[in-house]
């Protein structure tokens, strides 16, 4: 059975970017993708800095926040903001997950994901992963918009879902 | 283009000396966090076999003003996506650049390989270097530049803050400001600065914008004391209603910004790029192709990294020599057989003209222009951008209004504009990825005969 982070009714969703990254067309996408699921979204927009983040997620008590970050700065300011967010108690379990292109250096860097759940997200989904993973655990709210999963690139067919910490998953 | 007027930039003066001869600059994108490897990557693009000038793209903790998380991720040597130079500081960039600008250099490599037969420009300026950063608030960025005797950057008070900044546009239009008087002043007169109007989100944006932008944002280059400017157009889905869009962009900067030393300059695609290697490479072709049929003065080019990471130095050579190759076995055809099939010019021209109505100061009116969405991009999140506007493809691969808010612009006749899917959005976004991926090539024109170009 496929682990669902949100359960299957409409929740609250923050979308976000993180503090040094301008991309927003990759924000856009997420909002479009997560309505179509039936989840109410709150989109951020870019360069948004943690204490924002941070008074926004108190303020609006979402179900999930979704990070995406594509400018290669997302490792360094996705881990600095999830631990400070995490110092709060009333944030300590809000799902959160955290995707993108998280480095410079493209897949050859290796992953980002194990430094990433340490710091606190819940779940690491790298630019190779696609979005099929993504949409599984978040679970779609009304079945009948499931959207055509992507193409499995060859060879990754049996391609395991991204990691999901054991803590923190409702 | 040729009244007598006060010492150029080195950065002006070399694209000026490359198209006396008759050659397109090409310029990277490259931005590495430590000196020696920015370095390293500036000699390169110096021995490139092609007309060159060098960049320092800037880290994106400098754009957003973070200039500690830069000091500390260069102490604990993490990567950055390009340099930070306030972190580093002038003294750095100076060492940086020691012996590698102007004409012949103390290490006894010349500034600048001259493939062709034909002789360099007696008074060939050599290798000049720009310092292109994306912040909304440039002060620290250009007073650093300054410092370090560099006098050539790029940006504008609304290319540089809507697509990168939740700033206010108020606030960034007084930072610009400041910034372009500064830069005036203490350059003595001889800074350039490019407009990146021509680009703003990258993609998906009708080119009637882009050239507004572009137009409007010389204009305020020019209120604030620049003498020497350049205007950006980014190749978008169409080559010809690009080369519409590049000739009505030449034609208006003649019209509103006479007397200033000028020239245009395309970017390679902006968008989701190809990620294979030949799609990418094909790409960059057929840019710097449009380029040398339009009379562009200078290409500033992407490489077959550009969909995976950030690129290496070699990634950048390559690229630089391959679209140096291909503008070189084009020649120019200046005005195409039809200019007014996509109506570029008209809606260019109508744009700039209502935003200019709006207040007699440029700022102003760019600030007005937005509160009223005169002006409107596509898809931009940023709080002040009424966001109402939406671009799309047409049958034929063009740019088209599918709805342009308060924009005194045509929006093209068709199904009631909805939001697209989240499906719809990625089919567009990678509508150049995916023909050039496929090996195809968008909108090849009839094969010219090839003829030399000198
Ligand atoms: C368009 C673009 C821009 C536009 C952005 C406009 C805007 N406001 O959005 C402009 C021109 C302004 C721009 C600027 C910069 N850019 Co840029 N940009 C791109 C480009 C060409 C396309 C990105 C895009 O629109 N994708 C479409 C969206 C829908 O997809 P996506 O962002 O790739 O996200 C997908 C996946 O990653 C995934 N995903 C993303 N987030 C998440 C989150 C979750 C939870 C999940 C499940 C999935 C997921 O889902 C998406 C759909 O598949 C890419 C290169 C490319 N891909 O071709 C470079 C790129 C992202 N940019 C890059 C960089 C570095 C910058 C700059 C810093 C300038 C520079 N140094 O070169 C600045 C940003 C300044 C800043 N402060 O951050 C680099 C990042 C390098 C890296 N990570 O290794 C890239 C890869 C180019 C490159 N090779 O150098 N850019």
């Amino acid at each position: 059975m496929n682990s669902t982070l949100v359960e299957r009714r409409r929740r609250h969703v923050v979308v976000s970017g993180v503090s040094s990254d301008a991309h927003t067309w990759n924000l856009v996408f997420l909002q479009l993708l997560l309505e179509e699921m039936g989840h109410q979204v709150t989109n951020l927009g870019s360069c948004v800095p943690d204490r924002l983040l941070i008074d926004e997620c108190r303020r609006l008590r979402p179900d999930l926040l979704v990070i995406s970050s594509v400018n290669g700065h997302g490792a360094l300011d996705g881990g600095r903001m999830i631990a400070l967010l995490r110092e709060l108690p009333e944030l300590r379990a809000l799902p959160a997950v955290i995707g993108g292109k998280l480095g410079v250096a493209g897949a050859e860097a290796g992953s980002f994901g194990p430094a990433l759940l340490a710091a606190g997200f819940d779940a690491v989904f790298e630019e190779a992963d696609g979005t099929e993973a993504f949409r599984r655990l978040v679970g779609e709210a009304p079945p009948a918009l499931e959207a055509v999963s992507p193409e499995p690139a060859p060879g990754t067919e049996a391609a395991p879902p991204a990691p999901v910490s054991p803590a923190g998953v409702s | 283009m040729s009244t007598p007027r006060p010492p150029l930039s080195p950065f002006a003066a070399a694209v000026g000396a490359a198209h006396r001869d008759g050659e397109l600059v090409v310029q990277p994108r490259m931005g590495f966090p430590d000196t020696g490897r920015m370095r390293e990557g500036l000699l390169a693009v110096r021995a490139a076999r092609a007309r060159t000038v060098g960049t320092v793209t800037v880290d994106s903790y400098t754009r957003v003003g973070d200039h500690a998380s830069a000091r500390a991720a260069l102490d604990a040597g993490t990567d950055l996506n390009g340099y930070p130079i306030v972190a580093h500081g002038p003294a750095a960039v100076r060492r940086m650049l020691d012996g590698l600008l102007g004409g012949a250099s103390d290490d006894g490599k010349p500034g600048n390989d001259e493939p062709c037969d034909g002789e360099p420009g007696d008074n060939e300026p050599g290798f000049a270097v720009q310092i292109r950063h994306g912040s909304a608030d440039p002060l620290p960025i250009v007073e650093t530049l300054l410092a370090a005797g560099l006098d050539a950057t790029e940006g504008g008070p609304v290319s540089y803050c809507l697509p990168y900044s939740r700033t206010p546009l108020a606030d960034a239009v007084s930072a610009w400001a400041r910034a372009c008087e500064l830069l005036a002043e203490r350059s003595g007169g001889t800074a350039h600065l490019e407009s990146f109007g021509g680009c703003l989100l990258g993609q998906l944006c009708p080119p009637s914008l882009l050239v507004a932008m572009s137009v409007l944002e010389g204009l305020f280059f020019r209120r604030y004391g620049l003498r020497s400017v350049s205007l950006s157009y980014a190749q978008q889905t169409s080559p010809a209603q690009d080369a519409e869009a590049l000739a009505a962009l030449r034609l208006l900067a003649a019209e509103y910004l006479p007397g200033l030393d000028r020239h245009l300059v395309l970017y390679s695609y902006m968008g989701v790029f190809p990620r294979s290697r030949h799609g990418a490479l094909a790409l960059l072709r057929a840019g710097a192709e449009l380029a040398a049929r339009t009379g562009v003065e200078r290409l500033i080019v992407k490489t077959p990294a550009e969909a995976h990471r950030i690129p290496a130095v070699q990634d950048s050579v390559l690229a630089l020599e391959v679209a140096a190759a291909a503008a070189r076995s084009t020649p120019p055809s200046y005005g195409a057989p039809d200019d007014r099939e996509f109506g570029v010019l008209a809606e260019a021209r109508a744009l700039v003209e209502a935003v200019l109505e709006l207040a007699p100061d440029i700022g102003t009116a760019l600030i007005r222009a937005f509160r009223t969405g005169l002006l409107d991009v596509p898809y931009c999140l940023h709080a002040d951008n009424a966001n109402r506007s939406r671009g799309f493809i047409d049958g034929l691969g063009s740019l088209q209004w599918r709805t342009a808010g308060a924009m005194p612009v045509r929006t093209a006749a068709g199904p009631e504009a909805r939001a697209p899917r989240a499906e719809e959005l990625i089919d567009m976004l990678s509508y150049v990825q995916r023909a050039y991926d496929q090996g195809a090539r968008l909108g090849t024109p009839a094969p010219t005969p090839l003829k030399e170009r000198s």
